[in-house]
């Protein structure tokens, strides 16, 4: 990256932090409602590790992968609202007038998507703990969620450039929202794939990429290090950041285009 | 003065307030799509991806688990009508529609009716696409009609009281930007109810909450109509009794306000 390009992103990401920081309307949201499905799943569903094959004792292990990948598409409109406001405010405009780079600009925007995730990630970890969640990864476990929590959260905001930079509108960009639950919802969040008897969700969970995501993070909490999965969960962080990228650059093109 | 017009009573109001809010649901894909299809999702997502659950020890509900969902879905739907409902009349006193509102209405409790009309239409529509989805999906009905009768009894009683306190709040706050408060008291009384397996079977805080809970009562009620073997009737009809004529209080309250704010 040369000095020029590495100013530029320092800027943006300058900025980008601070937005989302100085917005507890942003950030609350991102932290309570994924513990507050964690609360609900591990006392409404303990029973289910009673089922024969289920893969651990502790409820609460299995079900803290959720909060980490519904912490990480609040990064989808997070980013996106952000972005659709300096569309609608046409501060994207004068942005354009500036010799910065398309990269810089994209790249600028997902910090704040690393420090929400970041943020997220360590929050879930420590309730999770607290409540009683184990990690068989041990510390070094820790990192590697954390990693992976992060590289999910930048994916999806990548996502949400894209959305942003499409629509030119924070209305659309939240309108997004819950169709990104419904990946959530149609994968193996309760269940292991195993346990999923219904055979028209078992086949749509097995290939929702989300599934396997959840999967990243339970072969940590659950099964210690297993590089199967944790290679397909960061092989599909890396590929929706690489859409999302294509397709948030070639959108900044049309716009500017546009504008 | 014989061609002034004369000024509209309740039941005009309620009509035309609910003809436009009705219209704008069926012609408006982004207030039409996510009604339809979040209580769908949620059913699939519950039905599908958890029916093992049933094969948990001490699970006996006698009409299988898309039945037990379904009880918790339709009611959800009930009350996210009336919340949407709440969404659209806070958008139009953002937009200074509502204003306009308060100035034809000769009786403006008749605004906050028309709201609640489309509100019950919004409900009845979702409701008759999950019903044939789950029939689709092998859903079995152990009750008779009269049972389902006391079933969408309840629905509908759920869905007046969720429309009666997201207007108390819309007109309170009279912008979108009061839609979180709208919506999460009643996502998170919803979600504290027995929603996965029956209430004997949950155990520590959330079973110590859903206790208390009165929405547990509804969906205790709701699975035992659907499962033909009714139970806390009584206990259920009279919190869904009880509920509408607060939230009527709290929305008059509310309709009170919006006119002091002109």
């Amino acid at each position: 990256m040369s000095g020029e390009l590495r100013t530029q992103v320092g800027q943006l990401a300058r900025r980008s932090v601070l937005r989302t920081l100085r917005q507890p309307a942003q950030i609350v949201p991102a932290l309570v409602f994924p513990l507050f499905l964690l609360a609900v799943n591990a006392g409404g569903l303990k029973d289910a590790t009673s089922l024969p094959g289920f893969p651990t004792d502790s409820y609460i292990t299995f079900v803290l992968a959720i909060t980490f990948v519904q912490g990480a598409l609040f990064s989808v409109m997070n980013t996106g609202t952000d972005l659709a406001r300096d569309i609608e405010t046409g501060f994207l405009n004068r942005m354009a007038l500036t010799p910065l780079r398309g990269a810089a600009l994209l790249s600028g925007l997902l910090a704040g998507s690393f420090v929400l995730g970041l943020v997220q990630a360590v929050a879930f970890l420590a309730v999770g703990l607290i409540g009683g969640a184990g990690i068989a990864a041990g510390a070094g476990g820790v990192l590697m969620i954390l990693l992976l929590a992060v590289a999910i959260t930048i994916a999806f905001g990548s996502i949400g450039l894209f959305a942003a930079l499409r629509t030119g509108s924070g209305e659309a960009v939240q309108g997004l929202f819950p169709a990104f639950f419904v990946f959530l919802f149609l994968s193996s969040m309760a269940l292991p794939l195993d346990l999923i008897t219904t055979d028209w969700f078992h086949t749509v969970a097995s290939i929702n990429p989300v599934t396997y995501l959840l999967e990243a993070f339970r072969s940590l909490l659950i099964e210690g290090w297993e590089p199967g999965p944790l290679l397909l969960g960061f092989g599909i962080a890396a590929a929706i950041f690489a859409l999302g990228m294509t397709a948030a650059a070639r959108a900044l093109k049309t716009r500017l285009v546009r504008t | 003065m014989s061609a002034a017009a004369k000024p509209a009573g309740f039941l005009a109001v309620a009509r035309a307030v609910a003809w436009r809010s009705i219209h704008l649901f069926l012609h408006n894909p982004a207030f039409l799509i996510p009604s339809l299809l979040f209580p769908l999702f949620f059913f699939a997502s519950f039905a599908g991806g958890l029916a093992a659950v049933a094969n948990v020890p001490g699970f006996d509900f006698p009409s299988g688990y898309t039945a037990f969902q379904f009880v918790f879905v339709l009611l959800q739907s009930a009350a996210f009508g009336g919340v949407f409902t709440g969404f659209a009349m806070a958008r139009d006193f953002e937009t200074g529609f509502a204003r306009r509102y308060l100035l034809a209405a000769a009786n403006r409790q008749g605004i906050v009716a028309g709201y609640a009309l489309a509100a019950l239409f919004r409900a009845l529509v979702t409701w008759t696409l999950l019903i044939a989805v789950a029939l689709v999906a092998g859903m079995e009905i152990d009750g008779s009609g009269v049972d389902l009768v006391g079933l969408f009894g309840l629905a509908l009683l759920v869905n007046v009281a969720a429309t009666l306190w997201a207007a108390g709040v819309a007109m309170r706050i009279r912008s979108i930007q009061g839609a979180p408060l709208m919506q999460l008291p009643i996502f998170l009384i919803l979600f504290l109810a027995p929603v996965y397996v029956p209430l004997d079977l949950l155990s520590g805080w959330i079973h110590a909450v859903a206790v208390v809970n009165p929405v547990t009562a509804l969906l205790e009620a709701g699975r035992g109509f659907i499962s033909g073997d009714p139970t806390v009737v009584g206990l259920a009809f009279a919190i869904a009794l009880v509920l509408p004529i607060l939230f009527a209080l709290w929305s008059r309250g509310g309709l009170r306000r919006a006119e002091a704010a002109g």
